[in-house]
């Protein structure tokens, strides 16, 4: 025990976790791959986090559309366009927030 | 006074009045402003005042400022990568001026300025243009590819920018409403229970159950508030480092 203490600090951590895995005390590591989730489980946050989306990039489209359509004098042709862009980019929001796991294997595969 | 024939003033907490007499009325000094930098001087009494003693084993303030750090260190280190210590420490100011904004808040008499969607936009597009620049620099003209999913067929890519341009912009929003909903919601709650006890109290022997109810719910408010509070620093936080990963890394 004693003769521990002269170690460079950061191999504590090792250490340390080499004497728990062999007393059993870790859990499985298989606990560790799941990336933690932003909202956690809570059903009611990820209810408002995909209203949200949705909503927000509703919102954008019609910003835009109504900013085009001032500076071109284009009545409400361009914001008609974009308005069903908004709602497709919030579909996509929303399938990009609730399929993340395929996406991320993709993504390390990438690149 | 909240119990008159116009029903409950809930919004009118969050009018905002000048302090500091002459002086802050002339530069419009108001209770944000002051509840502002009273979050960016508990943040750095935190850190100065928790660290002064740096001892091996950690007292309470010292372990807070040390999990403070450490936390926000990890969140960097593991959703961005390596390069997160980068932006170590504009995520960690984020966090903890949000933190002690929402925490103020939850005080009587004081002001919470993260229920201000000006407040909440204005650090939203704080962190979309310092995303943008970030991936500007890091990928030069390159990063307009991202608006570009992999794998669609070319017709359909004049659509997909578009979309894409839409939902990349639509950050901002998202961003800025999730905090500034979430804390004016759990305020207007408060009130509204709160001018209840008062109504339901001033009824007499009737009201008396249905005040205390509401005292209950009331209580119940406060530790979910501060719940809320913390939270919402927490996800401001990491989806600023999401935006950074997405950044750094494009796709």
């Amino acid at each position: 025990m004693t003769k521990d203490t002269g170690g460079p600090k950061h191999s504590f951590e090792e250490r340390l976790k080499f004497a728990r895995g062999k007393q059993g005390m870790d859990p499985p590591p298989t606990a560790k791959g799941k990336e933690p989730d932003v909202l956690g489980s809570n059903p009611l946050g990820v209810g408002l986090r995909v209203g949200l989306e949705l909503v927000s990039a509703f919102l954008v489209a019609v910003a835009i559309g109504y900013g085009l359509d001032r500076l071109f004098g284009t009545a409400p042709i361009l914001m008609i366009v974009f308005i069903p862009l908004g709602g497709a980019a919030g579909v996509f929001n929303v399938y990009r927030l609730m399929a993340p796991k395929p996406k991320d294997e993709s993504k390390t595969g990438d690149v | 006074m909240a119990s008159g024939s116009g029903g409950i003033d809930a919004l009118g907490q969050f009018e905002l009045t000048t302090h500091l007499g002459p002086i802050g009325a002339s530069v419009n000094f108001t209770q944000s402003n002051l509840a502002m930098l009273g979050a960016a001087v508990l943040t750095v009494l935190l850190m100065w005042v928790g660290m002064r003693s740096r001892a091996m084993v950690p007292g309470r303030l010292q372990a807070a400022a040390e999990m403070g750090y450490e936390t926000v260190m990890s969140m960097c280190v593991d959703t961005i990568g390596e390069e997160g210590k980068k932006f170590f420490p504009i995520v960690f100011t984020l966090f903890f001026f949000i933190l002690f904004g929402n925490l103020i808040g939850v005080f009587p008499y004081f002001f919470t300025f993260t229920s201000h969607i000006a407040v909440t936009m204005a650090m939203s597009l704080f962190v979309f243009i310092l995303v943008t620049v970030v991936a500007l620099r890091e990928h030069g003209l390159h990063f307009f590819s991202y608006f570009v999913p992999p794998g669609v067929p070319g017709l359909l890519i004049p659509l997909m920018v578009l979309i894409e341009v839409i939902s990349y912009l639509s950050r901002i929003i998202s961003l800025s409403v999730r905090l500034f909903a979430n804390m004016m919601a759990g305020h207007v709650m408060l009130k509204v229970f709160g001018s209840f006890i008062v109504m339901l109290g001033g009824l007499g022997v009737i009201g008396y159950p249905a005040a205390g109810l509401s005292l209950a719910v009331n209580t119940l408010l406060i530790g979910f508030e501060l719940l809320v509070a913390c939270l919402q620093a927490y996800v401001f936080a990491v989806l600023t480092c999401i935006y950074l990963h997405d950044a750094v890394h494009l796709h």
